[in-house]
């Protein structure tokens, strides 16, 4: 087995693993979002995951999901450059992402909550304003909803949908209008008569949710962030 | 294995033949007329002018020759259009209409008169005209890349096989892969897509790369606002990236490869199809190439219509039918590429520089240049220059002599101001570094980079916020949206930008602008975000000034920022009489004092500018001011 550095402690590996997996795997948290375990070309787009590596001076900024360990590699996942890097990522995630966690079926295994937990921030960006775009929701499926307000690219379920050889979910537009869609803009149901719920299962926002478990909205009120990070911190 | 029509024993007739063909076409009896048809000159109607030869020939019975040949590269120039006529030298006439043309035909084909106040300069040396490789942007130049470019009728491969196509790869199959990649790491050749990477070296890589397949792919995806180099190469000089493809597929062992041509560039692809099947029939691709026993074959690939189809991971899905968006790194796609085999990317210019290598040797190559950046270097000089056009420099060369020797200055002699080099990825460098010596290191170390060698020259009257706005707005809108920074990080950007261009951010903005920026450039995926905020970054060091004029005094130095500038007219200037800005105002904003001096009504304006274009140059009593006035 061979050996590498993280953040001053060794830790052994298997050849070709990923820093991200073998830091979770030691206790060493590393706030990600898109990476899903076992893929060998990670999606590598969230760019929460971001970690520092090499000595000293020279050291380098590379996504964790995606750069494997090497014998003798030295990581820092707590330098200030990264501390900046995982603010910045989060909060421009946060401007794109509809807080409306009262109401929202993703609550309970939200990792933008858990992550501004780990980070120590609030839900609510604090140096940009919100750049939500408006989507209609698409119930058309007879099993979940799709939300594109609370959708934040992570790519998991387009990833997932493509790996079943289906790629009913994808990617659509380009620049900021950059969105999950299905082909065309048809209504779920109409590119997809399955029950895999696959991509609702990989979902981390909240965006995809299945339909029993949708709650009604008591009333319109005001997303009260604060106290959910709160929570999630607990 | 099937014969191809021509083995080496074909190839060497048709070289024989197509030297004979050359030759009399440039020196044969009758007149030859050359018209430069790639893209740019068509869009200046280089094929009216050739219908009008057609036409003016066949009314006065003259037996000539019209030939379609490249560009130049003298795009200020265009349609040109170069005479041959007995054993006077080739002249070659510029920005050329259809109506001089029975003017010339005239007067220099039947009588005697070249009509020198067409005339450019000549192609070869002769007294009175100045000889064009002897005009100071010629002699300035040094064309390896763009050698035979407006010389070559790019739909026929003879022409190429005249002036020593393919002598390249015929050397190279003499050679070992070895050979030929050690040629390269002496020739010190770099990639000429943008960043830079030793091409010997990738070369080394993709042959250890295990599998027996590999690919070779040439990135004609020229994307970038003011690039058009690989474009002028390929509807100009074909052959000459075929060769060294063929050279590299040799080199590396790859049977297939793929040339990746924007769509936008139908002419590129239509002419690199032909030269492609003209290839192919000579024996040069396809199967047992000139009886060597090496196959190798090339098909276009027409690009999916993305800038990001340029980034070499984006371009491999593009190809493979994906959706292009690139992939995290490693592996790198020497190792892992298209359909995840070992592929080998180069861009045209790289390519267009092998065939010469291998000819004269990588010694030869390496003592072009500077100590870390050997060779030429490509620029499409654009912008508020007099002669844009195309200027290939040894690197090293000065932005001065680029700018001012081959581009002949500044339009209308205003005051250079700044240097945006290598497009929406580069940087903005200010006039004060005009005498740097230019390569890859030097630029890099301004906050720059070479990038694909766009190169736009601004004047005075460019606002560097807006600048950066008008770039990080176009990486904005083609990014692929894989990546948080690239997707979301630069739409703030362009936010900031656009509410600083308003004179609606705070001081502390700058902060955030730069804090944006740097994290942008560290954390995004690939190159497209990577780079994108260049162009902020290097204004925010250089004109630092114009940001905070803009945030704390609501000012555009520049005076082009819409909401910052209000339009003045001068009472002692007016003449009261004159009533043209009256007029012409779409708003009816303008009107007038008690002694009939006309006064603009702030409230009403628009700011659409159209009083100062119509003030009489005689009054010139319209100015732009900033910052804005407020009331009436």
């Amino acid at each position: 087995m061979a050996r590498a550095v993280i953040d001053g402690r060794e830790i052994v590996f298997a050849e070709g693993e990923k820093i991200l997996w073998a830091a979770l795997r030691e206790g060493i948290y590393i706030p990600h979002l898109c990476a899903l375990e076992g893929m060998d070309l990670p999606f590598g787009g969230c760019r929460l995951c971001l970690v520092e590596i090499g000595p000293g001076e020279g050291a380098r900024v590379t996504a964790a999901c995606s750069e494997p360990l090497r014998e003798g590699l030295v990581v820092r996942t707590d330098s200030a450059r990264i501390a900046a890097l995982r603010r910045m990522a989060f909060e421009l995630i946060m401007t794109t992402h509809e807080i409306d966690c009262k109401n929202c079926a993703g609550r309970k295994k939200c990792a933008l909550i858990k992550t501004a937990a780990f980070l120590k921030l609030r839900l609510e960006p604090s140096r940009f304003r919100s750049v939500l775009r408006q989507r209609p929701v698409d119930d058309s499926h007879a099993l979940f909803v799709f939300d594109g307000k609370k959708c934040v690219k992570c790519g998991r379920c387009v990833v997932t949908c493509e790996k079943r050889g289906k790629s009913f979910l994808t990617f659509a537009g380009r620049g900021f209008a950059t969105e999950v869609a299905t082909f065309d803009g048809l209504p779920l149901a109409e590119v997809c008569g399955e029950a895999c719920r696959e991509c609702v299962e990989v979902c981390p926002t909240g965006a995809l949710f299945f339909k029993e478990k949708k709650r009604e909205k008591p009333e319109a009120k005001g997303p009260d962030s604060k106290a959910v990070a709160q929570a999630g911190e607990l | 294995m099937t014969p191809q029509p021509y083995g080496e024993d074909g190839y060497r007739k048709l070289k024989k033949q197509s030297l004979l063909t050359f030759k009399e076409k440039w020196q044969g009896d009758f007149p030859k007329i050359f018209v430069g048809t790639a893209t740019c000159g068509i869009s200046v109607g280089a094929l009216e002018v050739f219908e009008a030869f057609t036409k003016e020939l066949a009314s006065h019975g003259i037996k000539g020759e019209i030939i379609k040949v490249g560009c130049l590269g003298i795009c200020f120039a265009e349609p040109l259009v170069y005479i041959k006529k007995d054993d006077n030298p080739t002249i070659c006439y510029q920005n050329l209409k259809k109506e001089d043309v029975p003017r010339l035909v005239y007067s220099y084909l039947l009588e005697d008169d070249p009509c020198f106040d067409l005339a450019l300069g000549t192609l070869e040396l002769k007294d009175g005209i100045p000889f064009i490789p002897e005009l100071e942007r010629f002699e300035r130049e040094e064309r390896i890349i763009l050698r035979q470019a407006g010389y070559l009728d790019p739909e026929d491969i003879r022409d190429y096989l005249a002036c020593g196509g393919y002598e390249g790869l015929e050397r190279a199959l003499s050679l070992t892969g070895g050979e030929i990649i050690e040629e390269l790491r002496i020739s010190g050749l770099r990639g000429l897509g943008g960043a830079g990477f030793p091409t010997g070296v990738k070369w080394e890589e993709c042959v250890r790369a295990n599998g027996s397949t590999k690919y070779l792919i040439c990135n004609g995806d020229e994307g970038d606002p003011g690039a058009f180099m690989d474009r002028v190469i390929l509807e100009s000089s074909p052959h000459q990236v075929i060769e060294g493809m063929a050279i590299a597929a040799y080199a590396i062992g790859a049977a297939r490869g793929y040339v990746y041509i924007r769509s936008e560039y139908p002419l590129a692809i239509e002419r690199f199809s032909q030269a492609l099947a003209q290839a192919r029939e000579a024996g040069l691709l396809g199967r047992d190439i000139l009886g060597r026993g090496f196959d190798f074959d090339l098909r276009v690939f027409p690009g999916a219509g993305a800038f990001i189809c340029g980034e070499s991971t984006a371009l491999m899905y593009s190809i493979e039918g994906r959706r292009p968006m690139p992939r995290v790194r490693p592996p790198h796609s020497v190792l892992e590429g298209l359909f995840r085999l070992p592929t080998l990317l180069n861009n045209v210019k790289t390519f267009s520089c092998i065939p010469p290598i291998i000819l004269k040797g990588g010694d030869w190559f390496s003592r072009i240049g500077t100590e870390s950046s050997k060779g030429t270097t490509v620029f499409a000089l654009a912008g508020k220059v007099k002669q844009a056009g195309l200027a290939e420099v040894a690197m090293g060369t000065t932005f001065r002599e680029v700018i001012y020797n081959i581009g002949g200055g500044i339009k209308n002699d205003r005051a250079l101001k700044a240097i945006q080099v290598g497009g929406p990825s580069g940087g903005c460098i200010p006039a004060g570094f005009v005498d740097t010596p230019v390569d890859f290191d030097s630029l890099k170390a301004l906050g720059s980079m070479v990038g694909s060698g766009g190169l736009i020259v601004l004047d005075e009257d460019t606002c560097m916020v807006d600048l950066a706005r008008y770039f990080v707005a176009f990486s904005q809108s083609e990014s692929c949206g894989k990546c948080t920074f690239c997707r979301i990080g630069t739409n703030h950007l362009l936010f900031l930008l656009e509410e600083i261009a308003r004179g609606q951010a705070a001081p502390e903005d700058i902060a955030v602008l730069e804090e944006l920026s740097h994290n942008i450039a560290l954390g995004s995926l690939c190159g497209l975000g990577q780079t994108a905020p260049n162009p902020v970054l290097t204004t925010l060091r250089y004109f630092r000034d114009e940001y905070l004029a803009h945030i704390n005094e609501k000012r555009c130095p520049a005076l082009v920022c819409k909401e910052l500038v209000s339009y003045y007219i001068e009472p002692e200037l007016c003449r009261r009489s004159c009533e043209h800005c009256v007029l012409k105002c779409p708003t009816r904003a303008i009107g007038a004092d008690e002694r009939n001096i006309k006064v603009i009504n702030q409230a009403e304006c628009v700011g659409c500018g159209i009083c100062l274009d119509v003030c009489p140059p005689e009054y010139r009593a319209v100015r732009k001011v900033s910052p804005k006035i407020k009331g009436i």
